[in-house]
């Protein structure tokens, strides 16, 4: 498989410093002033030219926050986090999303160095030398950048924008459908983002459109001291079909950095969404200094019978991260997926995993989970699979499967299942194993190296779920599990 | 030249207070030569196979082993698998989710490379594999399988041979190849061992019983106990052994 060979490659390529997204782009900005308070809430709404309802929305969300506490059920533990050190709005002095040649070319330039055109001129050169059309909305610290094919997009009645501009754009939509799948009011870090936000995407696919192509959005925290609250919200109408990825990447920073994100999915009848990401934050170096905290509240409905909602999800960057991409399934045989690998290494901290509730009839959700753990960090899978009293026929399959790679580092598997309806079916399997010194030996004789070797093992293990990665992201994926893993065996 | 030379080694199972197994070992192997190595359980055999292939649990203490005239205790495990040491295992290690196909191209290419080769192509490694299989009775459904993921013992064993066949080691060191292996699968196996003999290419056959050496006939027959080789000689040393057990060599080490 010559997959494999590349992740080979790509671990030898690189330098002692393995986190390769590390660098800074150097642009003039312009921030809200340091600190949270209504007034910065406002400076953000009048930034973003918002309507007076998203303005309300957005106060009520910031009250209720500060009548909130943080959680602090996850196995996670970092200092506490000064949310009045922070910026909450730094956007790229010059305009965007007029046309291309607005851009400041130092933007341009930082998501090449990504592997992102932002042309799509470039992106369709990229396309014929073999790659698939993938449509990309950029979100550089809080504002959104560029969208590239939106005119093809909207052809086909596919609508693909930052957020900001559909507010002002489709209302309508917006307004149906924000906080519709997480409330305001859903968490703490949920309500700090209904607050705060300040871009993200907008999707809408219409009934019964096949979305023409992938549709991604690449977000870049590059500012220092600024939290990213991005604003996600996809909505399938009936039997629309839309595949998303998300990437993400940061400075590499002495301080941590916050990552609040809200992603809502909405599946009416017989729609599918699937979700990609591939998230590879700055996550520390070594000794544990710095990283991006990931808290992150990411919720499909599968509001129509028979909708699909599929999460896969691909975690190597973050200090720590606190995600638990889940699945309302509502509609009649709606389904529920979740896909995930997720690596930790060095001092990183992932308290994951989803939630899948059962509440309409013949239901049924898929959940696998794949946790490495490395050097010395803390892995753990959370999840909760739960049917509601109507629920009849609901099924559930889940496998968590942990491999440790070392003897400093822990795995850790909290599931959660509530049946309240008899007919459910809920299976739940786990194993944690760790890359035996007879694994590693056996594979050496063969003449594999130790990095190599550990990397085929590896690969073995979260093979299940890089193949419902869409084909190029896979590849992605597969090189930075590599670099993830990079010196974690000695 | 000597292809192995084995010289007064002794070792011990890891750490200072381990217990010595080998305890003053010492052979010689020229190419194109199949030495049989017999003995007791517990009389350092397998201990011999894992030193030679650079397992981290042993210690040598004092010795020395040279591999085509070079010190094959200092180099790495996968640097002495590059120079061609290979070790069919007795109970060979599963890799789950690595398919066999994937697992035999990874360590072609990675012996390849330590050695300065160009990897090779798909279409030439495909043949190769095919044509190899084909000989062992391995089918495209097994190759697709996990690395000895839900194989029979036939089959790991099997699957052991196909890999030595596609790696072409100069030296290999069969450690109880024939355990669990009924009549037909130990033909089989015998087959594609005797296939790969060479002039250029050594083996150390290892085994409690004669019925393997029927089938891949030694040129050197050695009895091993406590950690030493008490008695050598020529093919026909094995049916002696077969008929009078080892008991003799035990009280001699005693």
């Amino acid at each position: 498989m010559p997959a494999v060979q590349e992740t080979v490659d790509q671990v030898r390529s690189i330098d002692v410093d393995q986190y390769k997204y590390g660098f800074f782009t150097d642009i003039e900005s312009e921030k809200a002033p340091k600190g949270l308070s209504e007034d910065t809430v406002r400076f953000i709404s009048a930034k973003k030219d918002e309507p007076e309802w998203m303005l309300e929305w957005r106060l009520e969300a910031f009250r209720r926050w500060q009548t909130m506490r943080e959680p602090d059920w996850a196995r996670v533990s970092y200092p506490p986090i000064n949310y009045q050190d922070l910026y909450y709005y730094s956007a790229p002095k010059r305009p965007s999303q007029l046309s291309i040649d607005d851009i400041d070319p130092e933007i341009l330039a930082t998501y090449e160095k990504l592997g992102i055109p932002l042309r799509e001129r470039d992106a369709l050169l990229g396309i014929a030398s073999g790659g698939t059309k993938v449509a990309v909305d950029a979100v550089f610290d809080s504002v959104s950048v560029a969208t590239t094919f939106k005119e093809e997009l909207s052809k086909a009645g596919v609508i693909f924008m930052p957020i900001s501009e559909a507010i002002r754009e489709h209302p309508e939509l917006v307004k149906k459908y924000l906080g519709s799948v997480v409330p305001v009011t859903d968490n703490y870090f949920a309500t700090l983002n209904s607050a705060v936000f300040s871009d993200g995407s907008f999707v809408y696919v219409p009934k019964g459109v096949r979305c023409p192509m992938e549709l991604s959005t690449y977000f870049r925290i590059n500012e220092r001291n600024t939290g990213q609250f991005e604003r996600t919200l996809i909505i399938a109408d009936e039997g629309a079909y839309v595949s998303y990825l998300e990437g993400c990447t940061a400075p590499q920073r002495d301080e941590n950095q916050l990552h609040a994100a809200v992603v809502e999915l909405v599946a009416l009848a017989d729609a599918e969404i699937k979700y990609s990401t591939v998230q590879n934050w700055y996550p520390g170096d070594k000794d544990g200094k710095g990283g991006i905290f990931n808290f992150v509240t990411k919720r499909g409905d599968c509001r129509g019978d028979r909708s699909k909602i599929s999460w896969t999800q691909v975690e190597t960057g973050s200090a720590i991260t606190w995600k638990y991409p889940s699945c309302i399934l509502r509609g009649d045989n709606s389904q529920g997926e979740f896909y995930s690998i997720a690596i930790s290494n060095g001092r990183q901290q992932v308290d994951s995993g989803t939630k899948m509730i059962h509440l309409g009839k013949n239901t049924s959700s898929r959940i696998i989970s794949k946790g490495i753990a490395a050097g010395r960090s803390d892995n753990t899978y959370r999840g909760l699979v739960s049917a509601h009293r109507k629920a009849t026929g609901a099924r559930n399959f889940t496998n968590c499967d942990s491999l440790l790679i070392g003897d400093k580092c822990g795995a850790h598997t909290v599931p959660y299942i509530e049946s309240k309806n008899s007919s459910a079916q809920f299976e739940h399997e786990a194993t944690t194993s760790k890359i035996s010194d007879d694994q590693l030996f056996y594979c050496r004789q063969r003449g594999l190296d130790p990095e190599e070797a550990t990397a085929l093992i590896v690969n073995g293990f979260v093979k299940d779920v890089l193949q419902q990665l869409p084909m190029e992201f896979a590849v992605e994926a597969q090189k930075l599990i590599s670099v993830s893993l990079e010196g974690s065996v000695g | 030249m000597a292809l192995l030379d084995i010289d007064n080694l002794h070792a011990r199972i890891g750490g200072d207070h381990g217990k010595e197994i080998l305890k003053g070992l010492s052979l010689t192997v020229n190419p194109g030569e199949v030495h049989a190595i017999m003995g007791p359980n517990g009389s350092g055999k397998s201990t011999l196979s894992y030193i030679l292939a650079g397992k981290d649990d042993y210690e040598v203490t004092d010795g020395a082993v040279t591999f085509d005239g070079e010190n094959l205790l200092d180099m790495e495990i996968d640097e002495r698998a590059a120079k061609g040491v290979f070790l069919a295992f007795q109970y060979p290690i599963e890799v789950p989710g690595v398919a066999t196909m994937t697992f035999l191209r990874a360590a072609l290419n990675a012996q390849r490379k330590k050695r300065g080769e160009a990897e090779v192509s798909t279409p030439d490694f495909l043949r190769l594999v095919k044509e190899r299989a084909g000989h062992l009775g391995i089918n495209q459904d097994m190759l697709r399988r996990g690395v000895n993921v839900g194989f029979s013992g036939g089959e790991k064993k099997r699957a052991e041979i196909l890999q030595m066949a596609i790696l072409q080691p100069k030296l290999c060191i069969l450690d109880e190849t024939d355990s669990g292996l009924d009549i037909d699968a130990l033909k089989v196996v015998s087959e594609g061992v005797n296939a790969l003999r060479s002039p250029d290419r050594a083996m150390i056959v290892i085994t409690h019983y004669q019925r393997l050496l029927n089938h891949i006939v030694p040129d050197f027959v050695h009895v091993m106990n406590k950690g030493r080789i008490v008695r050598s000689g020529g093919k026909e040393l094995a049916l002696e052994l077969e008929a009078n057990g080892y008991a003799e060599y035990q009280q001699d080490a005693a």
